[in-house]
């Protein structure tokens, strides 16, 4: 089979570049791992006709070539380095009509550096809607490239720009001005000759950014600092004297192509929907409580309407327990099948809706534009705790989960900034801890209305848990803020988008590719650890097993039946491999009031949270006292006595402890495998581990030495 | 000199300079070019950061930053 041709897709943020990608896509997409809010590469498949296939690249927006923040890097580092597998045959620039000139920008620079290039000229309506007629065909001749009208909303234009797209291919025609400003030649000939021979825009993308590049190695880039100095060579001026020059140019042909209404007529400049809506969203009191209006009905749909399908989930999963229960003979098989697997992969199903929820709401404040009004009346007061407007963005996502959350901190443009962010946004209460907090309110919160009735006092005490993973993130970042060293200043310079309706296209993919990989990514690594711990819980060293069952029979004598096999079975934990684990670990977490069977399920949860619940249920139900069908987790826990008190074994300080304990710890491989590949450094991910461990016995050991 | 933090909410001047090199670079290319007329929109609470309308569209910034954008009225 032939080669498929690539064409990236570039423009400034908000150009419609996305929409114009699922358009041109539909679902024959191939995300990143965590796609979405993070602004990954996305590919794609683009069907000309039959039997001819276009790889569509979605690349981050960017305003211009040279970027700012380590999400832009990823488009030099492909469109500059002709050797790298995703380099495209061409390129289509998406420009947003109504703001021509600075979408013109980023389009002069890409065709400059020697690639083919379309520019698809989006939201056209919205620039005559503001009294902007364009020329373009006069705008493609003045630009000698090839021009197409697209709404990509609405997929209008897509047969116009397939022939653009094809004559483009064809001719592979890069429409060249050469340098914006010119530099002495034997610059240009001295890079070319170590460098080898291509345009002379792309040796000085090569001079002035070799530092982002991953295609340079040390000694390369040394030798290109070197040409740098020989030559005086001042990479700021030259760039800012480019852009202005690029400017004037693009002013020109932009007078030349585009009629003002407005000015012809002398009318008065259209007040606009995005103007009277920041009036609200932007006012110093109505603002605020708008975005908390909305974060309440966000988390009234996360915690309310999302238990009704996990509800479901839930009887789903047992349903389908007790049924192969019932039609498998007792066995080792069917007790890894129920017990281990299908449990396991429960436990995964169940968070679903409340990803999906939250995603829905973070993506439809991204869609429509306010997201960014929401870093606007942010910013001031997450710069006092060493984060930045931009900060809210992963903490609000790490609600649900802080892989995606910590992904998303690529487009924070500065580097203390971003590291806080990254360092302090696992505190944030995620989905995965949510089971717990329910468990463990429910068994040492008395169901009961305080304050006149408005409050559930169990709701209460779930939403001071969100509350004290928020202020300990800001409290964290604010101590860090003062240790850690910056050495750039961290700056806010955002464009505010106008309001746009959300395009539910595109909001239930970003649901669905979040929904996809959490259940593949996590989902792994939680099934792996029901099988393991299903294992250790079930077989011991030696003979202990066997002992344990014939000292129970000598021990009681009397016993039979249920009651027997039970007593059994806990004995049998208490001498499995898992028993042992947890009996080891036992004096360090005494002080905090736990016993041997929380161990198993501390070391169990630590590469993953979530875990704690299925680990207590197995360990109940393999050691539980009863075994009938309203055994639920909560019961089995609440009849646990304390052997040494004689009193329930979850009271009130245990509770509490466990509670503080979950709030703070970093249990979950995955945060800090995303954290060690996002600082690329094994040391923040350490620092993280250490810290919030650290915080969270300190915390639990406080609470119940205060509480018991 | 003024700058485009000492303007107040609907007040509008024209760049005529940057004093930060860095941030010089970033702003250009966000349209902020010498010549070019600026209207401060909005001021966020507590009067940090703000919203000015650029060349067409509303671009945000800390008054750190508006303090580096010169302007006169022409």
């Amino acid at each position: 089979m032939a080669k498929i041709p690539k064409i990236a897709l570039i423009g400034n943020p908000n150009a419609g570049k996305s929409s114009l990608f699922n358009t041109l896509t539909g679902l024959r997409q191939k995300t990143g791992n965590f796609p979405g809010v993070t602004m990954d590469k996305l590919t794609g498949i683009w069907e000309l006709g039959p039997k001819n296939q276009i790889e569509i690249l979605d690349l981050p927006g960017i305003y211009s070539i040279y970027p700012k923040s380590i999400d832009e890097e990823l488009v030099i580092n492909i469109l500059g380095n002709p050797a790298h597998p995703d380099y495209p045959d061409m390129a289509i620039v998406v420009a947003d009509a109504s703001n021509l000139k600075r979408n013109l920008l980023l389009f002069s620079q890409v065709r400059d550096l020697g690639i083919p290039t379309v520019l698809a000229l989006n939201m056209i309506d919205v620039a005559e809607n503001e009294g902007y007629v364009i020329n373009s065909i006069k705008l493609a001749r003045e630009l000698s490239v090839e021009v197409a009208e697209v709404n990509a909303k609405k997929g209008i234009g897509v047969n116009g720009l397939k022939l653009s797209v094809q004559k483009t291919l064809e001719n592979r025609f890069a429409s060249n001005d050469g340098l914006p400003l010119p530099v002495s030649d034997e610059l240009i000939t001295e890079i070319q000759s170590a460098f080898g021979e291509v345009d002379p825009y792309r040796c000085l993308l090569w001079l002035m950014e070799h530092d982002r590049m991953k295609m340079f190695t040390k000694a390369q880039c040394a030798a290109l600092d070197q040409i740098m100095v020989k030559h005086s060579f001042e990479p700021k001026k030259y760039k800012s004297a480019e852009t202005v020059k690029r400017y004037e140019f693009l002013t020109e042909v932009v007078d030349r192509c585009v009629i003002n209404l407005n000015r012809q007529w002398d009318a008065p400049p259209v007040k606009t929907w995005t103007d009277r809506l920041d009036k609200l969203f932007l006012h110093p009191v109505g603002g605020y409580l708008f975005f908390l209006a909305i974060l309440f009905v966000m988390f009234q749909a996360v915690f309310t309407w999302a238990t009704y399908p996990m509800d479901a989930i839930d009887a789903g999963v047992a349903l389908l327990n007790d049924w192969l229960k019932g039609i498998l003979p007792e066995s080792t098989f069917r007790g890894l099948l129920t017990d281990g697997l299908i449990a396991g992969i429960g436990g995964v199903l169940i968070f679903i809706p409340q990803i999906a929820f939250l995603f829905f709401f973070i993506s439809m404040l991204e869609e429509t534009g306010y997201m960014s009004r929401v870093m606007f009346i942010m910013d001031k007061l997450m710069r006092r705790f060493g984060l930045n407007g931009k900060s809210v963005v992963p903490l609000l996502s790490s609600v649900a989960c802080a892989v995606p959350a910590i992904m998303s901190t690529r487009s924070i443009g500065s580097r203390k900034d971003r590291l806080i962010t990254i360092l302090v946004t696992p505190l944030m209460s995620c989905s995965a801890r949510l089971p717990i907090y329910t468990v463990l309110i429910a068994l040492v919160v008395p169901e009961k209305n305080t304050l006149f009735g408005l409050f559930n006092l169990q709701g209460l005490v779930l939403f001071i848990l969100y509350l004290l993973g928020f202020f300990m993130a800001l409290f964290s970042a604010y101590i860090m803020k003062l240790i850690l060293k910056a050495k750039e200043k961290s700056y806010f310079i955002m464009e505010l988008p106008t309001y746009k309706g959300p395009r539910f296209k595109h909001v239930s993919y970003t649901i669905l590719n979040n929904v996809k990989a959490f259940v593949f990514e996590a989902g792994k690594v939680i099934v792996a650890i029901s099988i393991i711990l299903w294992v250790l819980a079930s077989y011991g060293p030696g003979n202990s097993m066997e002992d344990a069952t014939s000292r129970i029979k000598i021990q009681n004598p009397n016993l039979s039946g249920v009651e027997l096999s039970n007593k059994i079975a806990g004995e049998k934990l208490e001498n499995s491999y898992a028993g042992h684990f947890g009996k080891f670990i036992e004096p360090a977490i005494r002080p905090l009031g736990y016993d041997w069977k929380i161990g198993i399920a501390l070391i169990t949860s630590f590469a993953a949270r979530e875990v704690f619940v299925g680990t207590m249920s197995t360990i109940y139900s393999l050691g539980g006292e009863i075994d009938n069908e309203n055994a639920t987790i909560k019961n089995r826990m609440r009849a646990e006595i304390n052997p040494q008190t004689g009193k329930p074994m979850y009271d009130m300080a245990l509770g509490f402890s466990l509670l503080i304990f979950y709030a703070f710890a970093m249990q979950c491989m995955s945060t800090l495998a995303t954290t060690y590949r996002e600082t690329k450094s094994w040391k923040y991910p350490l620092i993280q581990f250490g810290y919030m461990t650290a915080l969270a016995y300190l915390s639990a050991f406080l609470v119940y030495q205060t509480l018991s | 000199m003024r700058t485009v933090a000492d303007l107040g909410i609907g007040d509008h001047g024209f760049i005529s300079g940057f004093t930060d090199e860095k941030l010089s670079l970033k702003l250009l290319e966000m349209g902020c070019l010498p010549g070019t007329e600026v209207i401060l929109t909005h001021h966020a609470p507590f009067g940090d950061p703000i919203a000015i309308k650029v060349s067409g569209y509303t671009l945000s910034m800390r008054r750190e930053e508006a303090a580096t954008i010169l302007i006169n009225h022409k």
